[in-house]
């Protein structure tokens, strides 16, 4: 049997992969990735693999995509996130759809169409408002940590608003509803909302939508809350954070497909009187 | 990518132009009129203006990449960042006393006499305009030209060539001489010649492989913009296209083994152009044809209906012009070239020349069915661009169009 992975090295955690010739995962990683991409894409393949029971011999080619796409000397090849998210989700979930993805630095929206071939897709401006940063913010202007916001949220029962445009100034909007007496587990919610409101405007979502990315796996809150705000049927892919990095593996396979073809094609030639 | 040889011949045009801008200035050889780049460019030079065009002298330093030093000088004159930043890194370098024209010998811009705009593109060229003309104590004039126009009609046309043939007499006025009739042709003759050489340089790249990119197309439409009404710009043009033919005839394309081939809408980020140039060639992506670069290909300049056929080519510019007409351009030229897809530059600071806010990207798929990419920038101010943002949208859509042509050659193979 044959093993093929991917890293998907993004600007705030590197996620890995492995996956066998059929595309089912043998075992994920997610790291931080801090200031050296490098060194955070080799311990997130380390992680795999001993999470996977593999070796570096026993894998046929790793494939990169993210940010640092380019920093990962030990990458047989690269695609975009873009690619890899669209990839990743199409082998579990038939289009067409619409793919979702909120990263902690970006989000972008992918259209795929029946055969999983992309259309489309769309990056938001280089912002934080929109993206995982943004609860990270409210997380720590409301002093609980970030994984506790989703349970926070949970406890909401007053319809809070928060109008601002930018992540900065949704942050001292908050601290004006905190010392109006508002409760933590509303604003938590008014910012879940804040945050899909930014999303929704991005694309016309609708048909069948796939979020994917860490804050999704980190926060359902947020796919609920993208539930109702669009009119479509939201289906989350098993393993949402690493599906770049499981979009990588199946590039590795794919290439490796290829290859194979090719190589036998050539051999057919010479065989040809 | 080879360079083309003709840019020895475009360096020494552009020399010799700055040079003679810079003897008007500094040694009063002739009156000094500033225009901007789609303004009354042929009266200036039969009036014997040296003619400077800020526009231009802002895209300098873009391309040096020094405008973001200017920028907050304006910024803090109350000239925000949203607007022009062709407009806030030229004030800004005024008021920092650089230009990069210093190599011959200007400290700032070349002292005007007179600063003639005109609104067919922007309103921000007159206010431009009148910032200077508040600080120096010169006359401003200008067009007041209607925009967005869906068909230009004989209204339009009469309203243009009136304000045109009213600033003939300020004009002399500042010139100290008489308008003449045949130097007026002359110029518009040239003017022609130009517009007429310069877009046969461009319809070039509808051979594949293109013998030139909108990278290079940037570069070497400086003598159309500068030398409009010059007789120097249709002898440069000669060259380059005499070049451009032999290319195609031995089918050497600007970017090595061309595979994709793409149009490009809006402005430039001009200090990114080397690089999105070679980022382009490393995916084997031709960026064949622009809006941009065709603007300067005026349409009809007739030197037997100067005023006319002025107002006509001013009024029926791209940018001048509604959606709809916009559109129907930019469909010919997705035909005309044959591309695979379309990148729209959504310029940060110039909502003129970026037609993503209106929906345009979105209909042209859906009427041409061919892909759209946004990408964000901005021409001057390079804190609008995110390098790592653009690899990821151009190399995402490079892929989405590569797989979609596999996709096509393998269903046509079975
Ligand atoms: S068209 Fe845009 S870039 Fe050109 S001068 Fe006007 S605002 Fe500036």
């Amino acid at each position: 049997m044959n093993y093929y992975a991917g890293v998907d090295s993004g600007s705030w955690t590197t996620k890995a992969a492995v996956i066998d010739g059929e595309g089912h995962v043998l075992g994920t990683a997610v790291t931080r990735s801090g200031a050296d991409l490098t060194a955070a894409a080799e311990r997130a393949y380390e992680m795999v693999l001993a999470n996977s029971g593999r070796t570096r011999a026993d894998i046929e080619a790793v494939w990169s995509t993210g940010f640092g796409r380019n920093t990962i000397p030990f990458a047989d090849g690269s695609r975009t996130e873009l690619d890899c998210h669209g990839r990743g989700v199409a082998h579990y979930i038939k289009g067409p759809l619409v793919v979702v993805d909120i990263g902690g630095q970006d989000a972008k929206v992918i259209r795929l169409d029946a055969a999983g071939h992309r259309l489309s897709h769309r990056m938001n401006r280089k912002c934080a408002a929109g993206t995982g940063s943004f609860l990270d913010e409210i997380a720590l202007r409301l002093g609980i940590d970030i994984g506790d916001l989703n349970a926070l949220g949970r406890g909401a029962t007053e319809n809070l608003e928060l109008s601002s445009f930018c992540t900065v100034f949704a942050g001292t909007e908050l601290l004006t509803l905190i010392r109006s007496g508002k409760r933590p587990a509303d604003l938590a919610m008014a910012a879940y909302r804040s945050l899909v409101k930014r999303i929704v405007a991005m694309d016309v979502l609708e048909g069948r939508i796939a979020p994917t990315g860490g804050v999704v796996a980190y926060h359902p809150i947020m796919v609920e809350l993208i539930g109702a705000a669009c009119r479509g049927e939201v289906v989350v892919p098993p393993h949402p954070q690493e599906i770049g990095a499981f979009g990588a593996a199946l590039a590795a396979l794919a290439a490796c497909e290829t290859q194979d073809i090719a190589d036998t094609s050539d051999t057919a030639e010479l065989v040809q009187p | 990518m080879s360079e083309l040889t003709s840019t020895t011949a475009l360096r020494a045009t552009m020399d010799a132009y700055y040079r003679s801008l810079a003897d008007a200035a500094l040694r009063k050889t002739a009156p000094v009129a500033w225009c901007t780049s789609v303004g009354p460019a042929e009266l200036l030079r039969a009036l014997g203006f040296a003619v400077h065009f800020p526009e231009n002298h802002a895209a300098i330093m873009g391309a040096a990449r020094t405008a973001n030093r200017y920028l907050p000088l304006a910024h803090a004159q109350g000239y925000s960042q949203d607007i022009c930043s062709y407009l806030t890194s030229d004030i800004g370098a005024y008021l920092a006393g650089e230009s990069p024209l210093e190599a011959y010998g200007l400290e700032r811009a070349p002292a005007p006499d007179v600063l003639v705009f005109n609104t067919n593109q922007c309103r921000d060229v007159r206010d431009w305009f009148e910032w200077y003309g508040r600080e120096l104590g010169v006359p401003v004039l200008g067009l007041h030209s209607p925009r967005a126009i869906d068909d230009v009609t004989e209204s339009d046309i009469d309203a243009v060539t009136m304000q045109l043939e009213a600033l003939v007499a300020p004009l002399e006025q500042v010139a100290g001489t008489r308008l003449d009739d045949a130097r007026l042709r002359a110029a518009m003759r040239a003017s022609r010649d130009t517009a007429g050489l310069w877009g046969a340089c461009l319809e070039t790249a509808s051979a594949r492989p293109a013998p030139l990119t909108f990278f290079d197309g940037s570069v070497h439409m400086g003598p159309a913009v500068v030398l409009r009404g010059s007789d120097d710009a249709p002898a440069y043009y000669r060259t380059l296209l005499a070049e451009l033919e032999q290319r195609v005839e031995n089918r050497v394309g600007a970017v090595p083994a061309e595979t994709l081939r793409l149009y490009w809408d809006g402005m430039p980020v001009w200090g990114r152009l080397r690089a999105l140039s070679t980022m382009f060639a490393e995916f084997r992506t031709a960026v064949v044809a622009s809006t941009y670069c065709n603007s300067w290909a005026f349409s009809g300049l007739d030197p037997a209906e100067p005023w006319r056929s002025v107002a006509r080519a001013l009024l029926e510019l791209f940018i001048a012009r509604s959606e709809a007409p916009k559109e129907r351009y930019i469909a010919r030229m997705v035909e005309f070239y044959d591309v695979d897809g379309v990148i729209f530059h959504d310029c940060r600071t110039c909502s003129n020349n970026s037609n993503t806010r209106y929906g345009m990207p979105g209909r042209i798929t859906e009427r041409l069915g061919i892909p759209t990419l946004v990408l964000d920038g901005d021409v001057n101010d390079l804190r609008c661009f995110s390098d790592e943002q653009a690899r990821t949208n151009i190399e995402g859509f490079v892929e989405q169009l590569t797989d979609a042509r596999a996709a096509t050659s393998a269903r046509g193979s079975r």
